[in-house]
């Protein structure tokens, strides 16, 4: 919003003193041109690698392309769209992506707010947690899941051993990532120890600008801490919330690495961008799997549009 | 601020009073919860990485010992040794570092000059390459990877890093143009419209007074930048064979003797060598890290 302030076209200028010496119009007019020199490069770049890539998917997803196929290619229509609605496999990534998504987002909005709140009291020590929970932010995803399959493991994982053998919950090992009902589980798991920190210091972000006056007025007032969390807190950590939320969803229903490293195109885990790429690479259906990753994206958008529907509700 | 200051020492004054001076069991039970909850943070964080460590110089049986040994009664070097005389993992971690520092580089460049034009300069069309750049900082990877590949190829840059720094650019430069547009736009103008009343021209007032002011801001989007493409995975897997493997699918697909048995050892000893810069560099840079991050969120 305020970008779009600063655009206006410029009645007049706003402290005539300060130009006095220069000529309006050729001062504003080698401006515009050294605005355009500067961004020229970036935006060039931008549209090369990144905007007409992204009009190719859109339009190879209407052609029967192939990679590495000297056949001519041929505009099929919506062939190749219809043809991922009748495929169970694109169904199977569909509902693991949405399943993925919410459940990872939503475990991770509620862990996130609740060590916010521990991390913004004041004790000794919070440094030293603060710290620890960049941490898993900073591994890699490739090596975050590597390490977490080497836990998982059946036979000698660090995670059977505690459940069955320290503390007894279970009575026998699981097979955590071959088991086909608690392979998306263990991946969501996965997910949530990677970036809940990273959500919670955000909405860390979010709390430390929250006056401590508000809470010692409620406090003065009668107001138990429940309340003050409901009526307070919330409403006013509501912004970061929803910019984390934003942040979470567009990057969880894009989920690629961490599947693919545990359980490469299996199918009780396929997602979407798993989906793409074997049916774009693997197999080499480039018209297809381009119709996959507009799906992908043309998902994205809606959510974007949805959520900033939402955040432009809240600043009203 | 002025009355915030004033006001705050009486109160937690009286608040510190009156929770030191009665000890409840209530309280206490509180007290106790709340450092097992902190505990269980740290623990929760940190364990997996500590454990990839322990693990990863532990003798080779006891890494798949039956119940699990939780620490090694004896240090044993013998995957890192492996790990570093392999001439595979060497030359991807030669080629994550050029690919890294490349696109850093690049970006930095491009994304500077961008960001102070978007920041301090009104200029028609900025709006559209506003929305440009934001959305660009948005869209998917997985969308444009069949026409990158496709583009890859038909420069003849498949299994190359030129490849690998051109595809990171695609999420880089959109990130940098927009966290330093803001840091440019947040600098106070006086300092700028002072050097152009003594005739400086823009371009030397940019790289004069606010480039150096801007460091800060570079160095956090240098090193968010770096650790995205370090970290890059998708793309590296897809654009590349051998020549120009990173780190990254490196060790997802590190393989053993058989197909059937992975060599763990190896792969956490990659793993550690892998990761601990970037642990190091987090930390070294946490400050830092956070705001960059919370400028780039909060302002998306």
């Amino acid at each position: 919003m305020t970008q779009r302030v600063a655009t206006a076209p410029l009645p007049a200028p706003k402290a005539p003193g300060r130009e006095v010496d220069l000529p309006q119009s050729s001062w504003t007019k080698a401006r515009e041109r050294l605005a355009w020199i500067l961004v020229a490069p970036s935006v060039l770049v931008v549209v090369l690698v990144a905007l007409y890539p992204l009009f190719q998917s859109f339009r190879l997803s209407f052609t029967n392309a192939r990679f590495g196929s000297p056949r001519p290619e041929v505009y099929v229509g919506f062939d190749n769209y219809i043809r991922l609605l009748q495929d169970t496999v694109f169904h199977a990534a569909m509902q693991h992506t949405i399943t993925f998504t919410v459940a990872s987002v939503a475990i991770e909005t509620v862990l996130g707010v609740v060590i916010a709140l521990i991390i913004n009291s004041h004790f000794t020590g919070r440094g030293v947690v603060r710290t620890s929970m960049l941490i898993p932010w900073a591994i890699p995803t490739v090596v975050s899941s590597q390490l977490w399959r080497f836990m998982y493991n059946q036979d000698n994982g660090v995670i059977n051993d505690l459940l069955v053998y320290r503390l007894g919950i279970l009575d026998s090992p699981v097979a955590w990532i071959a088991n086909p009902t608690t392979s998306l589980p263990a991946i969501i798991a996965v997910d949530v120890w990677k970036t809940t920190p990273f959500m919670a210091l955000l909405l860390l972000a979010g709390l430390q600008v929250i006056p401590g006056d508000v809470y010692e007025a409620a406090t003065v007032d009668g107001a138990s801490k429940w309340q003050q969390f409901w009526q307070i807190t919330l409403p006013l950590l509501k912004p970061a919330l929803l910019v984390a939320l934003i942040f979470r969803t567009l990057d969880a229903f894009r989920v690629f690495d961490v599947v693919f490293v545990m359980k490469g195109t299996a199918l009780d885990t396929i997602t979407l961008a798993i989906y793409a790429r074997q049916t774009m690479i693997d197999q080499q259906y480039l018209g297809r799997g381009a119709a996959a990753s507009v799906v992908i994206f043309l998902c994205i958008a809606l959510l974007v549009i949805i959520y900033s529907r939402l955040v432009r509700v809240e600043e009203t | 601020m002025a009355t915030s200051t004033a006001v705050r020492p009486a109160i937690p004054d009286t608040s510190t009073i009156s929770r030191t001076g009665q000890w409840t069991f209530g309280k206490v039970l509180n007290r106790v919860l709340f450092w097992i909850l902190v505990v269980f943070i740290i623990v929760y964080t940190v364990f997996p990485f500590f454990w990839a460590l322990i693990s990863s110089i532990k003798p080779n049986a006891e890494l798949f010992a039956t119940p699990v040994q939780y620490w090694p009664s004896q240090l044993n070097w013998t995957f890192y040794q492996f790990v570093l005389a392999n001439g595979d993992f060497l030359r991807a971690l030669r080629n994550s570092v050029i690919v890294s520092f490349s696109v850093v580089a690049i970006s930095l460049a491009l994304g500077s000059l961008a960001a102070y034009a978007m920041g301090r300069l009104k200029f028609r069309g900025r709006t559209p390459v506003l929305y440009l750049i934001l959305s660009m900082t948005m869209f998917p990877q997985i969308a444009i990877l069949g026409s990158l590949y496709q583009m890859i190829n038909a420069l003849g840059l498949f299994d190359r890093l030129p490849a690998l720094i051109i595809a990171y650019l695609t999420f880089t430069l959109p990130f940098t143009v927009w966290v330093l547009a803001n840091f440019f736009k947040a600098m106070p103008g006086e300092l700028e419209e002072a050097a152009l009343v003594d005739g400086a021209t823009p371009l030397q007032a940019f790289y004069r007074i606010l480039l150096p002011l801007a460091a800060p801001g570079m160095v956090t989007t240098g090193l968010l930048a770096f650790i995205a493409a370090w970290n890059e995975y998708l793309y590296a897997l897809t654009f590349t064979q051998s020549r120009a493997r990173t780190v990254q699918p490196a060790i997802a697909s590190f393989t053993g003797n058989t197909q059937f048995e992975l060599p763990w050892g190896n792969i956490l000893a990659a793993s550690v060598l892998v990761t601990l810069p970037l642990v190091i560099l987090v930390l070294v840079f946490q400050r830092k890290i956070l705001a960059g991050l919370t400028a780039g969120a909060v302002k998306g």
